[in-house]
């Protein structure tokens, strides 16, 4: 009986901190980030894996509808411009469940991309499986990957610069300073910023 | 022995909360910087702006009042659903030293075109300020360690005793959390 009662508290314990570590959570600086296959706005399926000769991943959780978004688009797009041809090309995921948002279902983000000229894919979040693993929170948000022989490791976590407002006052080029340090080799040296967002819709 | 282990359950449960009592960091370094405080004079009214230096003594009074403060913008749909619950409290409990401070984060071109049309045609009476300040990567953490930055968000403090919450609330869940303040 004494057993009994130690390994239901043993339950207990472990159900709790499994709660409390793991809950809304996602992923840290170092952790293997997850691959998925999601639908782009060409109606085609996109996996990281599909990019046999990129050195990493520039993952970018934005929408058409936050105003943070739309004053970041851009700048996204000069980084794809810029990197994609150095191995590390954008992947824009748009989170938010177009139920709540219709403004970001997949005939608008074609839409957008189209008029925008984006050359990167913009790939919706179906069922909203992805970015909880991830654990963005806010449009936009960025995730950082190398990609090793362990998987796809995350190494930058937050903002694109630090002015949302003014891309031509930015002092800090947070993804960029990431990208180039990875390329070099280095340690990024900021890993992890916060920027404001549009909460995800669910 | 039953006794013993319905002890340690609460003592867990209470240790797995702890995370959501957020300290309280007053950042009196950053008084030595001047506090930019705009006015932007409307003929119907009169809009502050602040930026993080100016919001930051609005947001840590030491006072006995109950404070409620709400980050919100009139493009964000969950925080405009929520505005309506956050009036409610400015009324019904304003006799009770509870205070609501709207802080609005639209953009600065859209003040006169659609934040103070936006107060208006809602007649909102609790206090507004508009906040604008780039310097997300400094302010969000200052606000809140654990505020990844998304909104809505909202604070609800009583001298040191803090909560931040980064989530839409309906009514009954603000009124909830507002009365852990009250008792």
């Amino acid at each position: 009986m004494k057993t009994l009662r130690i390994l239901a508290v043993m339950v207990l314990v472990v159900t709790l901190s499994a709660f409390t570590t793991t809950d809304g959570d996602g992923y840290k600086i170092g952790d293997i980030a997850t691959d998925f296959s999601l639908e782009n706005i060409d109606g085609k399926m996109v996996s990281l894996s599909d990019y046999k000769d990129a050195k990493g991943f520039i993952v970018i959780f934005t929408c058409n509808t936050c105003p943070y978004a739309v004053a970041y688009e851009d700048r996204i797009e000069a980084l794809n411009k810029k990197y994609a041809s150095q191995g590390y090309p954008v992947i824009a995921i748009m989170p938010n469940n177009t139920d709540v948002k219709p403004g970001d279902n997949m005939e608008a983000m074609k839409a957008r991309a189209k008029a925008k000229g984006f050359t990167f894919p913009y790939l919706m979040d179906k069922g909203q499986k992805i970015y909880p693993q991830y654990g963005a929170t806010k449009t936009p948000h960025v995730y950082i990957l190398e990609k090793t022989k362990k998987g796809n490791v995350v190494k930058y976590i937050g903002a694109i610069d630090d002015n949302y407002k003014d891309s031509s006052a930015v002092n800090t080029k947070y993804v960029e300073d990431a990208v180039d340090a990875l390329k070099k080799n280095k340690e990024v040296p900021v890993k992890e910023t916060r920027a404001i967002g549009c909460s995800i819709k669910v | 022995m039953v006794m013993k282990y319905s002890v340690i359950i609460i003592l867990l449960i209470f240790m797995s909360c702890k995370n959501e009592t957020a300290k309280q960091e007053v950042a009196d370094a950053n008084n030595e910087k001047e506090q930019s405080v705009t006015q932007i004079t409307n003929s119907d009214f009169d809009l502050k702006v602040y930026d993080y230096d100016g919001l930051e003594p609005l947001i840590n009074k030491k006072d006995e009042k109950v404070h409620v403060v709400n980050f919100w913008a009139t493009w964000c749909a969950p925080c405009v659903k929520e505005l309506p619950y956050f009036e409610t409290i400015n009324k019904d409990y304003k006799d009770k030293d509870v205070e609501v401070l709207l802080v609005s984060l639209d953009f600065p071109r859209n003040y006169d075109t659609k934040l103070k049309p936006f107060i208006k045609k809602h007649d909102l009476k609790s206090e507004i300020v508009a906040f604008d300040d780039t310097d997300q990567n400094r302010w969000i953490p200052a606000i809140n360690e654990n505020w990844t930055g998304a909104l809505p968000a909202t604070i609800i403090y009583k001298g040191d005793k803090r909560q931040f919450y980064e989530k839409s609330f309906t009514k009954e869940e603000l009124e909830n959390e507002l009365k852990q303040f009250l008792k």
